[in-house]
C-alpha cells in the first residue's frame, strides 16, 4: 500500500509540475510573440499601437536621411502601395540599402512614425527577408484584385 | 574526369550501404553467421567510396574546376585555397555530402570498437546505420549531387559567401555534424535492442560512449557557431535565438537528457524505454535540424536552396525515419520492462526532475522555432518568436536545473538520506547565497539576476568539491566516469559566470568617430586614427584604426575593417576584438561619414569567453568520461547488471 501511496505522490508532483511549467511557457510565448504587418496594413491601422511588431517591405529609393551624430537615420518603407518612417538609431546592417528588402522591429508612434528598435536586412545580396517579399506580394494582389484607389488623392 | 569518378563513387557507395543494412539485419533475424559477417566489410567499403567522393569534391574545389556547377556557384578563382577546400561544404550538396561522409566514418569507429559486442548487435547496429545513409546517398543522387556538369564551363565562379570566409568555417562545420550525426551511433543502438528484445545493463554499457562522444562533438559544435556568429556578423551579440542555432541546441537538450538517463539504465536498469525514446528523439531531432537549416524552410546563412523537391524528400525521409522508429517503439517498448524501484528522493528521481526539465526546455524552444513555420504555411499571418521568450523561459527552466547539479551527484541511488545530503551540503549552500547577494555589490549595480547567476556557479562549485573531497576521504580510486563528469559539471558553473556577467554588465556605444576623437568605455579610451584603403586577395577594404589605451597606458590597437567583396559586391564588417579572460573590447565599423568620419560601434564585454571556455570544459569532461575502464571490458554475451 505503502509504495503505491509514494508512486501516487510522485505521479500527482509531475503532472503539477508539468502543468505549472506548460502555462509558464504558453504565457511567455504569448506575450513575446511579434506580429508582423505590411505598410499597407499599418496605414489601415491594422497595426498595434501598444505593442511592439514588425513591417518589411522595400526601402524607398532616395528616402535614407543621416542625421549628424552618424547613427540616427530615417527612412521609409514600402510595399509599393503605402509608405510609412521610420526612424531608428544604430548602426544599420551590411545590405541595407536603398531600393532592396528591409525588415524593422519596433513600435509605432502617435505621430504615424515608427521607431524601430532593431533593422534586419538579410546575410545574402540577392536575398530577399520572407516578410518583405510577402508584404511586396500582397500589395501586388491588392492592386490587381481590387478596385484601385481614387487617383485624385 | 574527377567529378564523374566522385558521382560514380557515390553510386557505388549507394550499392554498399544496401548491402550492409540489408545482409546483416537480415541474418540477424534468420541467425545467420555469414549474413551478418558482412556488415563490418560493407561498412568499411562504404567509407571508402564515400570518402573518394568527398575527395573528388574537395579536388575539384581545389583546382578551380569551373565545369562543375557546384564549384561556380560557390568558389571563386582568387579565393584563397584553405577557403576554396572550406567551400566543399559551403554549398547544401557538399554539406550533404560531408554529412553522409561523417556518417560514413562513424560506422568505420562502430566497425573497429565493437569486438567485445555479440555479434547480432554488431549486425544490427551497423545494419540501422547503412539504411540511414542509403537515404540520404539517395537525397543526393537524386535532387543533390554535387558533382552535376555545367556547359559550357563558367570563366569564373560567384565566390563563396563572405560570411564563410572565416577560419571557424574550417572547423565548425565539421564538428557539428560529428555531434549531430554521431547521435545516430545511439539511435543505432536503440533500434538494435528495441528488434533484439535484449535491453538490459550491458546494452546501456555499450550505448553511453558512443552518445557522450557525440555529445562532446555537439558541445563543440555549438560553441564554434556561438563564437563564430560573435565575430564575424559583427553585432556582438554570442546566442541570437536564430531558428539554425535552436535546430542545434534541441538535439543536444535531448542529448544531454539521453547521457543522464543512460547513466540510469546502466546503473540501476530503469529507464529503460524512456532512454531508447530519448535516443530515438536526440536523432530525429538532429534529422529535424538538417532539414530545417537545409531545406530552406528557414532563411538565414545556412539555408542555400529553396528547391520544393527537395523539401519534400527529407520530409518523406523524416517522416519513414521517426515514424517507423516510433511505431517499432511503440510495439516494443512494452517488452523492455520496468527495472529497479526507486525512492521519491533518491538519485534516480533527480535525474527523473533533470530529464523532465531538459525536454521541457527542448519544447519550448520546438514551440518557438516552429509554431511560426506552422503559422506561415497555413497562411495564418507572419510572427516571430524572438529573444525575451526564450530568455523568459529558459531562466526558470535552467535554475532548478543547475541546483539539481549540486544534489543530484551525491544522491545515493535508490533511496537517498535527506538529512545526509542537508548536512553535507548545507554550509556550501549558506556560503554561496551569502556570496552571491555581496558579490554584486563589488562589481557596480546589485542585480537579482547577477546574484541568482552568480549562486547558481557557486553553489555547482562548491557541491563538486564537496562531492570530490567525499571520494578521496571515502579511499575512492580514479574514476574517468566520476571526475569526467565533475569536469563537465564544472564547465556548466563557468558558462554560466559568462552568461551572467556579459548580459548584465556589457556596454555598446553606436557613434560617429571624427579622425582624433577619443571614446571611454568602462576606463578603456578608444582613440579613432581615421580609415585606410587596405586590398585583399579577393575584396577591398576600409581598415579603421583605434587605438586603445587603460589610464594613459597603451592596451592595444585594433584594427576593424569594411570589406566590399569584389566578385558579389557584398560589403562585409569585419570586426576586431582583443580577447581578455575578464573583458573583450570589440569594436566594428559601421559607415563612413563626411571628412574621414566613420559610426563605430564599440563594446565592453566583461567575462565573455567564460562561456566558450565552459562548452569547452563541458565537452572535455565528456571525453574524458569516455576513457572510463569499463567501456573497455572484452566480455562477450549478456553481462549481469
Amino acid at each position: 500500500m505503502k509504495s503505491r501511496h509514494k508512486k501516487l505522490l510522485l505521479v500527482a508532483i509531475a503532472v503539477i509540475a508539468l502543468g505549472v511549467i506548460a502555462a509558464l511557457v504558453l504565457n511567455a510565448f504569448r506575450s513575446n510573440l511579434v506580429f508582423f504587418f505590411s505598410p499597407t496594413q499599418v496605414v489601415k491601422g491594422e497595426a498595434p499601437r501598444d505593442r511592439s511588431f514588425r513591417v518589411g517591405g522595400l526601402v524607398e529609393k532616395g528616402s535614407l536621411v543621416r542625421e549628424k551624430d552618424g547613427v540616427t537615420a530615417h527612412f521609409r518603407v514600402t510595399d509599393t502601395m503605402q509608405t510609412i518612417s521610420v526612424d531608428y538609431t544604430g548602426l544599420l546592417p551590411d545590405l541595407f540599402k536603398e531600393g532592396k528588402g528591409v525588415v524593422a522591429e519596433g513600435r509605432l508612434t502617435d505621430s504615424g512614425v515608427f521607431v524601430a528598435t532593431q533593422v534586419l536586412a538579410k546575410h545574402d545580396e540577392n536575398y530577399m527577408p520572407p516578410e518583405a517579399a510577402s508584404a511586396l506580394e500582397q500589395a501586388q494582389k491588392a492592386q490587381k484584385t481590387l478596385v484601385p484607389p481614387p487617383e485624385s488623392k | 574526369m574527377i567529378p564523374e569518378l566522385g558521382n560514380f563513387s557515390l553510386m557505388l557507395a549507394l550499392m554498399l550501404a544496401l548491402t550492409q543494412s540489408i545482409l546483416p539485419l537480415a541474418g540477424a533475424a534468420r541467425n545467420n553467421a555469414a549474413w551478418m559477417s558482412v556488415a563490418r566489410p560493407a561498412a568499411r567499403a562504404q567509407f571508402l567510396f564515400v570518402a573518394i567522393a568527398f575527395g573528388c569534391l574537395a579536388y575539384s574545389f581545389l583546382v578551380n574546376d569551373f565545369s562543375v556547377l557546384n564549384v561556380v556557384q560557390h568558389s571563386f578563382s582568387k579565393l584563397p585555397p584553405i577557403y576554396r577546400f572550406t567551400a566543399t561544404w559551403g554549398s547544401h550538396e557538399g554539406s550533404l555530402l560531408l554529412w553522409t561522409f561523417i556518417l560514413a566514418l562513424w560506422t568505420l569507429a562502430v566497425t573497429l570498437f565493437s569486438r567485445h559486442l555479440p555479434d547480432d548487435m554488431v549486425a544490427r547496429v551497423i545494419g540501422v546505420m547503412g539504411l540511414v545513409s542509403c537515404g540520404l546517398l539517395l537525397f543526393m543522387l537524386i535532387t543533390s549531387n554535387p558533382f552535376l556538369r555545367l556547359l559550357p564551363a563558367a570563366m569564373d565562379g560567384s565566390d563563396l559567401n563572405p560570411l564563410l570566409q572565416d577560419p571557424g568555417m574550417v572547423i565548425h562545420p565539421p564538428i557539428l555534424y560529428m555531434g549531430y550525426v554521431g547521435f545516430s551511433v545511439a539511435f543505432a543502438f536503440a533500434l538494435a535492442a528495441l528488434i533484439s528484445g535484449k535491453l538490459d545493463a550491458s546494452w546501456a554499457r555499450w550505448s553511453r560512449p558512443w552518445t557522450t562522444a557525440a555529445w562532446s562533438f555537439l558541445t563543440l559544435g555549438i560553441m564554434m557557431g556561438s563564437w563564430w556568429a560573435y565575430y564575424e556578423l559583427g553585432w556582438g551579440g554570442w546566442w541570437f535565438w536564430d531558428p539554425t542555432e535552436n535546430a542545434s541546441l534541441m538535439p543536444w537538450l535531448v542529448g544531454t537528457a539521453l547521457i543522464h538517463s543512460l547513466a540510469v539504465t546502466e546503473k540501476r536498469g530503469t529507464f529503460k524505454a524512456w532512454t531508447v525514446f530519448l535516443a530515438i528523439g536526440a536523432f530525429s531531432l538532429s534529422l529535424l535540424g538538417t532539414f530545417l537549416v537545409r531545406s530552406g524552410v528557414l532563411s538565414s546563412v545556412h539555408s542555400f536552396a529553396t528547391d520544393p523537391a527537395r523539401g519534400l524528400f527529407i520530409l518523406a525521409f523524416l517522416a519513414v525515419v521517426i515514424g517507423g522508429s516510433l511505431l517499432l517503439f511503440a510495439f516494443r517498448a512494452s517488452q523492455v520492462g520496468l527495472g529497479g524501484r526507486f525512492a521519491l528522493v533518491s538519485r534516480e528521481s533527480f535525474l527523473m526532475a533533470n530529464n523532465i526539465l531538459l525536454l521541457t526546455a527542448c519544447g519550448a524552444v520546438l514551440l518557438g522555432t516552429l509554431y511560426p513555420l506552422f503559422l506561415d504555411a497555413l497562411n495564418l499571418g507572419k510572427i516571430s518568436v524572438g529573444p525575451p521568450y526564450f530568455n523568459s523561459v529558459f531562466v526558470p527552466l535552467v535554475t532548478p536545473l543547475l541546483l539539481l547539479i549540486g544534489v543530484g551527484p551525491m544522491a545515493r541511488w535508490k533511496q537517498a538520506s535527506v538529512p545526509e545530503l542537508a548536512a553535507r551540503l548545507k554550509w556550501g549552500f549558506g556560503a554561496s547565497v551569502v556570496v552571491a547577494l555581496l558579490l554584486p555589490l563589488t562589481l557596480g549595480a546589485w542585480k537579482p539576476m547577477v546574484s541568482l547567476g552568480i549562486l547558481l556557479a557557486l553553489w555547482i562549485v562548491i557541491s563538486i568539491a564537496i562531492n570530490v573531497q567525499g571520494r578521496l576521504r571515502g579511499g575512492g580510486g580514479w574514476s574517468a566516469n566520476f571526475y569526467g563528469m565533475n569536469l563537465a559539471h564544472f564547465g556548466v558553473a563557468v558558462a554560466v559566470i559568462g552568461v551572467t556577467m556579459v548580459s548584465a554588465y556589457e556596454t555598446e556605444r553606436n557613434v560617429r568617430m571624427n579622425v582624433g576623437d577619443t571614446i571611454t568605455l568602462k576606463g578603456y579610451t578608444f582613440l579613432f586614427k581615421g580609415a585606410q584603403d587596405v586590398d585583399g586577395p579577393n575584396y577591398k577594404a576600409a581598415r579603421g584604426t583605434l587605438e586603445v589605451s587603460s589610464n594613459g597606458k597603451p592596451v592595444t590597437t585594433l584594427y576593424p575593417e569594411k570589406r566590399t567583396y569584389t566578385a558579389s559586391g557584398m560589403p562585409f564588417t569585419e570586426s576586431a576584438i582583443d580577447y581578455g579572460f575578464t573583458r573583450d573590447l570589440y569594436t566594428a565599423m559601421g559607415e563612413p561619414l563626411d571628412g574621414g568620419a566613420w559610426s563605430v560601434r564599440l563594446f565592453h564585454k566583461p567575462f565573455v569567453v567564460w562561456i566558450w571556455i565552459g562548452a569547452v570544459l563541458m565537452a572535455l569532461g565528456g571525453a574524458m568520461s569516455i576513457t572510463d575502464r569499463r567501456y573497455r571490458s572484452r566480455k562477450k554475451g549478456r553481462a549481469g547488471a
